[in-house]
């Protein structure tokens, strides 16, 4: 312990900015330029703040927009080579006759996907992340400026293929949806645990190749549930189009469940002056 | 590997914080980080050096405490210590696990000069 000012650090750690050098006790020579007794030079500030506190604002910022919209956005994750742009293509050519869409893609360079997506007649702003390993909230608010959504679409936001540091940036959607492929090993639930804790679906994807390999779907579903017990799982696949209607359908409930309640339903309600509760209420 | 993505969210903190209070340098940035927050650490204090040189925070030393993860487990209805997502309840073995503490990432001090 220091016999001068009584601090528990010993002499060789700690200096006393007044000590003299010279013969003279300089206080005020210190990073605070003065002196109060048993208190250290430095100052402490309080922050308290998280550190994505900056993401999470322009997150919400993002969702409210959304809301007031009716827009149900979804954010589609997975590792690279999962069918993510395949399944989203057939999707979107699948439903854009039953109602609007509008794609973001992200990637970390080339604008292939979007073009991709073009393709299909919808309308699509390619995100590259250039060193960024994921979206951020901050880059899918700037991305629905240029989309000019009306309202009451569906907003796929097709992530970077990565497992990890997307699961951390909430870009103010709706819904996580995790892309799994059965060639991936039926483990990647339990390897990547804070992906699959994170997501509010799984969509089990290539199931027509399951004769070919060697891949338990009931063990990897049982993965995913202990890492998220509450998950809800579809099994398809994206070219054969075996079990995509019960995703369509899920997506119809997102989206008719997105629209009660928003300013877009409350304001066709409205221009068709309906009353908006019966009268028996 | 987004932990140069935070390091970066954290200097804009460090910033902002330096224009509000005018302070010129940080010596120390003490961090919380939870054991389920999917950081690694050691990733994280080789960016912080990376995107801090020839910042209001050059040099400065970080200071990690690490909030154990904690979860609610619902069968048990007690709180249980968990190293990871994956991990069951060490009393029943359920997976019906809440995350309640051990996934933040908060700044928490700064000492200045």
């Amino acid at each position: 312990m220091c016999t001068v000012c009584g601090c528990s650090d010993s002499h060789e750690k700690h200096q006393h900015h007044h000590r003299p050098e010279d013969g003279c006790h300089h206080y005020g020579k210190g990073p605070a330029r003065a002196h109060a007794p048993g208190i250290s030079q430095a100052k402490m500030i309080q922050v308290e703040r998280d550190i994505l506190g900056k993401n999470d604002e322009y997150a919400r910022a993002n969702r409210a927009r959304l809301a007031r919209l009716g827009i149900l956005s979804i954010n589609l994750v997975s590792s690279p080579g999962s069918g993510k742009t395949t399944l989203l293509s057939r999707t979107l050519n699948e439903l854009k006759a039953q109602m609007p869409l509008a794609v973001i893609e992200g990637d970390q360079e080339t604008s292939r996907d979007a073009q991709r997506i073009r393709q299909t007649g919808v309308p699509a702003v390619q995100i590259n992340t250039g060193k960024g390993c994921h979206l951020d909230a901050h880059q899918i608010g700037h991305a629905v400026t240029d989309l000019n959504l009306s309202g009451g679409e569906i907003l796929m936001i097709e992530n970077v293929g990565n497992l990890v540091c997307p699961a951390a940036f909430d870009l103010g959607e709706d819904f996580k949806v995790a892309i799994l492929s059965t060639t991936e090993g039926e483990d990647k639930p339990i390897k990547y645990p804070d992906m699959f804790h994170a997501a509010d679906l799984l969509l089990l994807n290539k199931i027509d190749l399951l004769p070919h390999l060697d891949f338990e779907i009931e063990q990897c579903m049982a993965f995913a549930r202990q890492v998220n017990p509450g998950i809800r799982i579809l099994a398809l696949s994206a070219s054969s189009g075996e079990g995509l209607d019960n995703w369509y359908q899920w997506l119809r409930l997102a989206r008719q469940s997105k629209a009660i309640g928003s300013h877009q339903c409350n304001e066709s309600q409205q221009a068709n002056k309906e009353k908006p509760w019966p009268d028996r209420y | 590997m987004h932990e140069m993505a935070l390091c970066e969210s954290l200097l804009q903190l460090i910033e902002a914080e330096a224009q509000q209070h005018g302070f010129a340098r940080v010596t120390t940035v003490y961090l919380e980080i939870g054991e389920l927050a999917g950081v690694e650490l050691a990733a994280l204090k080789f960016c912080f050096d990376v995107v801090t040189k020839k910042t209001v925070a050059h040099n400065s030393k970080l200071r990690i405490v690490v909030v154990p993860g904690a979860s609610w487990c619902m069968p048990c209805a007690t709180q249980v210590a968990v190293k990871q997502r994956h991990q069951p309840c060490p009393h029943c073995g359920s997976h019906q696990l809440q995350v309640v503490a051990g996934d933040e990432m908060k700044i928490k001090e700064l000492e200045v000069v």
